[in-house]
């Protein structure tokens, strides 16, 4: 395949197959040892350890040994904790913000680290891209912002506030309760989880098209085609790097809307 | 490696792309607003960023249905 197993050492499968044009059966998961019976052992779960790691040593490192006059790197922690604690739970879930900090910086962090994988030299691969990893994210979240609601207000008395919306005329309640129901509870989790899932497999199919692409035209024997390859290879650069501005605003976004689907099921009546 | 420039595909696709339009527009009108709300009166800037991030959530997911539907429907 040439140049294409350096530049996607992820990529690569059996010898031979052909990897054009990428598509839905280019994130197939890949087991870390083939053959010896362990296929759930792959590489995206790899990857998923991997950056709770770094993850949980980056922030243990960087919150050791703190100063009254802080250091560089005690500098540059505070700042990203300041972005997640002011700039999220501050806005958007007032006084009672600091409870929930740690979920939202967590789960920030660990999903900025996840797509950062997509550019990543030795993983070249966006783990959030399958599914199931942003399903059991947004299942966390659910699972938050309904806990938090049913153990304030009650099961019966959240089920008022999350269907029923004050100020609707009881005429109306035969078709406002089914449909707030189904937007709060149910559609809520799931475009959470597709909206981070999509924006990270379209990204990954395009740098493939490109990459890829790129380098199956500099195979061929016409100039035109090998000078097509050149400037589709040189375009892969703006490429990863608008992937990388996408992974940070899908993970902002994600810890976003967690932060106001917690603060919508706090939320008193009035 | 003749097949290389060959066009194929579901129209599925093109369909997808149509209906990005919608949440497209949508998704600009919200923020629009927010960045004329923030300019007439800065320090309403959290309310309205609350309230945006809900909004744009809610358009969004037309858009989220689209591509779900695109690879879904054969």
């Amino acid at each position: 395949m040439g140049l294409l197993g350096l530049i996607i050492p992820m990529e690569g499968g059996e010898e031979g197959a052909s990897h054009w044009p990428p598509g839905v059966d280019s994130f197939d998961p890949k087991p870390l040892f083939p053959g010896a019976g362990m296929d759930w052992l792959n590489t995206y779960l790899v990857q998923a350890v991997v950056a709770a790691i770094v993850v949980i040593g980056m922030w243990l490192w960087v919150a050791r040994g703190q100063k009254v006059v802080p250091t560089y790197k005690q500098w540059l922690g505070e700042q990203l904790y300041n972005l997640i604690r002011n700039g999220i739970g501050r806005d958007a879930l007032g006084p009672h913000y600091r409870k929930y900090t740690p979920y939202l910086l967590a789960l920030f962090s660990f999903i900025v680290v996840n797509n950062l994988w997509g550019q990543f030299f030795l993983f070249m691969f966006p783990t959030i891209s399958r599914v199931g990893y942003a399903y059991g994210l947004a299942l966390l979240s659910w699972l938050l912002y309904n806990g938090v609601g049913i153990r304030k207000h009650g099961f019966g008395g959240y089920l008022k506030l999350m269907t029923m919306p004050k100020g609707v005329p009881p005429v109306l309640y035969l078709l406002i309760i089914p449909l707030e129901f189904v937007s709060n509870i149910i559609v809520r989790p799931i475009t959470l989880a597709l909206r981070l899932f999509a924006n990270l497999f379209a990204g990954h199919l395009v740098v493939l098209v490109f990459v890829v692409g790129g380098s199956m035209l500099l195979e061929q024997s016409s100039y035109i085609y090998k000078a097509a390859g050149v400037a589709s290879l040189v375009m892969s650069y703006p490429i990863f790097a608008l992937e990388i501005f996408i992974g940070i605003i899908q993970a902002y976004i994600f810890t976003v809307l967690t932060a106001q689907y917690v603060a919508a099921s706090l939320a008193d009546e009035h | 490696m003749s097949s290389l420039l060959e066009i194929s595909g579901s129209l599925n696709m093109v369909g997808y792309g149509l209906a990005t339009i919608g949440p497209g527009i949508g998704v600009a009108m919200v923020f629009a607003a927010v960045i004329n709300g923030t300019a007439r009166q800065p320090e309403a800037r959290g309310a309205l960023m609350s309230t945006a991030w809900i909004g744009f959530a809610v358009v969004e997911a037309l858009a989220i249905i689209g591509i779900a539907l695109a690879f879904a429907i054969q």
